[in-house]
């Protein structure tokens, strides 16, 4: 696989040297002449100097043939503009994009640039799984198949303690794929019944959260 | 008309004042609260007193653009000094906020044809100097800029 990372920072770094080791072709782009000059040694003609978000860099570093584009630069809009063009003028499908500053991650959906990834964010999502009051966590987004995975802890006295999978009324949308019990995962069916204090993990489409939530979480509960 | 630029730099703060002068309520957004000296050039009074807004905040941040005004904005001028900032923030009034004029400085000609070509209304400096130049040096008196859609 051939594959352009934009952004010789210490993320893109690690990755031009994991993806390479992997046995990928990659072609580093790094804008900062003097962090240029430190990865040069390291990587030689691996490294380019120039600004990946001007067209002609993208088409020396050979764009037109790449797998795989990654924009990891430090920059949010650099990173838009590089996947935007990557993706509408060149037509590579494969992009991946970072977002340095979560607040701007509604610039990337707004313009339609995924997968996105954000440090911020996947830090404060561990912050969900680690704090279970919490109640629901995300676990996984999958954006381009409008799905997510989500888990969530049964209360006492909430509508499905004590019912069996069959029993519970689930949103369309919604599906019960795991129940976490002591340490133990167990694949359900109908008949697998529900109790206080296990996790569910459910598949659904995104904005069933509430309806998730009231229908494993006590009345009470869920106003606090 | 309620106009929103965006950097107010040589070009940004210039275009406020003509704008302003035709008669149009300008805000202007910049990140430096420095900048707004510029304003103040060449006015009897200052910015504000002659009718002008003015806000400190980053561009890319939609609570600075909603604190300037951008909901209400008739036209949006993206002027930053940075190319691709101005590129983002341009489609963020255009799709977002449904701005009915949009416009964007680009200097990379390149850039700023393809973005053309995307629907953005781009202005290029550089072309525009570029034209300008080529055609003082081939001796041609009148100089006719291509219009950039």
């Amino acid at each position: 696989m051939y594959v352009i990372v934009a952004g010789g920072g210490k993320v893109g770094l690690n990755l031009t040297r994991e993806l390479m080791a992997k046995g990928h072709e990659v072609t580093l782009i790094e804008n900062n002449r003097r962090r240029y000059t430190i990865l040069e040694p390291q990587l030689e003609h691996i490294v380019h100097l120039g600004d990946a978000t001007e067209l002609w860099v993208l088409e020396r570093a050979g764009i037109e043939r790449a797998d795989m584009v990654i924009a990891v630069t430090g920059d949010d809009e650099d990173n838009i503009i590089i996947s935007q063009v990557a993706r509408e003028k060149y037509g590579r499908e494969k992009i991946i994009a970072r977002c340095n500053n979560i607040r701007n991650m509604e610039h990337f959906d707004l313009l339609d640039i995924k997968p996105v990834i954000s440090s911020t964010d996947l830090i404060l999502r561990l912050i969900e799984h680690e704090v279970p009051q919490y109640g629901l966590v995300h676990l996984l987004k999958l954006q381009a198949e409008d799905l997510e995975i989500i888990e969530v802890e049964v209360s006492a006295g909430s509508p499905s303690a004590g019912k069996t999978v069959g029993e519970i009324d689930l949103p369309d949308g919604g599906l019960i794929i795991a129940i976490l019990r002591e340490g133990e995962g167990i694949v359900p069916s109908g008949d697998t019944l529900i109790n206080s204090g296990d996790e569910v993990m459910l598949i659904l489409n995104p904005g069933l959260e509430d309806n998730i939530t009231r229908l494993f979480t006590a009345p009470e509960e869920s106003f606090i | 008309m309620f106009v929103l630029i965006v950097g107010c730099g040589r070009a940004g703060s210039a275009l406020a004042k003509n704008l302003l002068a035709d008669g149009n309520t300008v805000s202007v957004l910049d990140e430096s609260a420095e900048s707004h000296r510029l304003l103040d050039v060449g006015l009897e009074t200052n910015w504000e007193d002659e009718g002008g807004m003015f806000t400190v905040g980053t561009a890319l941040e939609i609570d600075a653009l909603v604190e300037a005004g951008i909901e209400r904005a008739d036209a949006f001028v993206a002027g930053t000094n940075g190319d691709n900032t101005n590129l983002v923030i341009a489609q963020i009034a255009q799709k977002k906020f449904n701005v009915p004029k949009v416009v964007v400085r680009v200097l990379d000609p390149r850039r700023a044809t393809w973005y053309a070509e995307q629907g953005l209304h781009t202005i290029c400096p550089t072309q525009a100097g570029i034209e300008m130049l080529t055609a003082a040096v081939r001796g041609e008196t009148e100089v006719v800029l291509t219009e950039q859609i």
